[in-house]
């Protein structure tokens, strides 16, 4: 019941009623943006919707944290491989 | 999908479960397995089984469902009450569908629909105020279901249908809290859990800061987690690492859509509409203290069981049902006496088995299958949940 889906705010469709176009997986919908701060979104960018409310923008620079971590654990878990076949040899 | 498939990356996912086998064999060396982990969320027990993370990760981590599932909760005497609601001349109820199957104590909506009951499924409350606006001489009532991820939805449609002045409107409210449940788990003697994954999108409204108590009280480690597949497991991976180095934090794994504050305006628009019940029932669980939100007075034209006599009847579960002891992680859905029996997601005996959150349905529906020998990603599995 809990689930939100990830889309892009494609057009501000009406100030005084604070709906948003939204693509979501290629389909656009009106979506309410009254419970984000105004200031803070615009057009092009990700909000995370829950039935019908944009809840939350999604951050691009935290998600790409997020990957670049893993990728850096993943390079490290090579390195470390690496170490361990040449400790072997 | 933008922020879905990456959070899907296979590889990725293989790198996080060498680190959690690593993890899991450096914990056993100083003290006994299984590690219980509630996951609290329904969405979170569901995604679980749907990519198959069981079967990928090490056995000495079990986890256990915890009661993050609306429906899931909701006791029977309210069910029966929301019929009745329906079932009053001259309305129309607005329910969201997750809600149409789960068991009366004599029938479901489904079958309240089929014997001439006007239910309509919407996927919004703004849907169902709308329908109010179309039917004038209709009463709309809306079945208000769910957790803090939901309240500031129906919350702002309340205050849309007062600013408009909308008068054929009401909220049957049966929107819960997930804070004093955790607290009651963790008080519960039966219980011995090692660490929790929070709920992530009740987190993105309430903040990470109301999990404190968690980690300070009850010294317990939480990782708030999304819901995609490397969310799941990088943040099994922060729990972990908690455990091994004797930490107890609230961790957010979730930072790209959860902050520590929440969302400020939702919960200023829960706070105008809502105010704490002093208790509320949950199926299985009992009364918890202030578990639940009514309408404040100042709304009360908008409250449906102001507005409408409600039976309110308290229905005790039918006595096969061991859906408490499920919800509780004391038992495993498929120990229930009548699991895959009298009770299937075709004709449930508990709410359990009817939401795909439920524990019960993601056991029947997927534990069954040894999805390990599938890749975490199935292309016909896009586009649900972030
Ligand atoms: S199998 Fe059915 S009755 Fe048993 S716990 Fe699950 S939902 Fe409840």
């Amino acid at each position: 019941m809990c689930l939100a889906i990830p889309g892009r705010i494609v057009e501000i469709v009406d100030e005084e009623s604070q709906l948003a176009r939204v693509e979501v997986a290629g389909v656009r919908r009106n979506v309410n943006i009254g419970l984000l701060d105004r200031n803070s979104i615009r057009v092009g960018d990700f909000v995370l919707i829950h039935v019908g409310f944009a809840l939350s923008r999604v951050d691009e620079v935290e998600a790409l944290a997020t990957l670049r971590l893993l990728e850096e654990l993943g390079e490290m878990q090579a390195e470390t491989a690496r170490e361990i076949t040449e400790q072997t040899k | 999908m933008k922020y879905i498939d990456e959070f899907r990356d296979p590889e990725k996912a293989q790198i996080l479960i060498r680190e959690i086998n690593q993890l899991v064999a450096q914990i056993e060396a100083c003290r006994k397995l299984p590690l219980q982990i509630m996951e609290v969320c329904g969405g979170h027990t569901h995604a679980i089984f749907r990519y198959g993370l069981k079967q990928m990760l090490p056995s000495g981590l079990e986890f256990v469902h915890g009661p993050g599932c609306p429906v899931c909760v909701l006791p029977m005497g309210r069910m029966d009450d929301c019929i009745a609601l329906a079932e009053s001349p001259g309305v129309i109820l607005a329910t969201f569908g997750d809600a149409m199957r789960v068991p009366g104590s004599h029938k479901n909506l489904l079958q309240a629909k089929a014997e001439g009951a006007d239910i309509r499924m919407v996927y919004s409350p703004l849907d169902a105020l709308k329908l109010a606006q179309d039917n004038p001489d209709r009463e709309v009532v809306f079945f208000g279901l769910g957790f803090e991820t939901t309240m500031p939805s129906t919350a702002m449609t309340l205050l849309t249908a007062r600013r408009v002045g909308i008068r054929n409107f009401s909220l049957f409210c049966n929107h819960i809290t997930i804070i004093p449940t955790i607290r009651a788990i963790l008080d519960s003697p039966d219980l011995q859990l090692d660490g929790f994954l929070g709920p992530g999108h009740v987190s993105l409204v309430i903040g990470t800061e109301p999990y404190e108590f968690i980690a300070r009280h009850y010294l317990k480690p939480i990782v708030i987690s999304g819901f995609e597949p490397l969310d799941l497991l990088q943040s099994l991976w922060m729990l972990l690492r908690q455990l091994a180095e004797g930490r107890a934090e609230v961790e957010n794994q979730y930072a790209r859509v959860v902050s520590m504050s929440g969302n400020k305006a939702a919960v200023a628009a829960v706070n105008e509409v809502f105010e704490l019940r002093e208790f509320f029932e949950w199926r299985g669980l009992g009364s918890i203290d202030h578990s639940g939100v009514r309408i404040r007075d100042e709304f009360s034209e908008f409250d449906a069981e102001k507005k409408f006599h409600v039976p309110n009847l308290q229905i005790a579960d039918p006595k096969e049902c061991q859906c408490g002891e499920v919800l509780k992680g004391v038992i495993k859905p498929q120990q229930c006496r009548v699991f895959g029996a009298a009770c299937t997601p075709q004709t449930p005996m508990g709410a359990l088995m009817v939401s795909s959150e439920g524990a019960c349905a993601a056991y029947y529906n997927f534990g069954r299958i040894d999805i390990s020998a599938h890749p975490v990603v199935a292309d016909s599995e896009r586009g649900t949940a972030v």
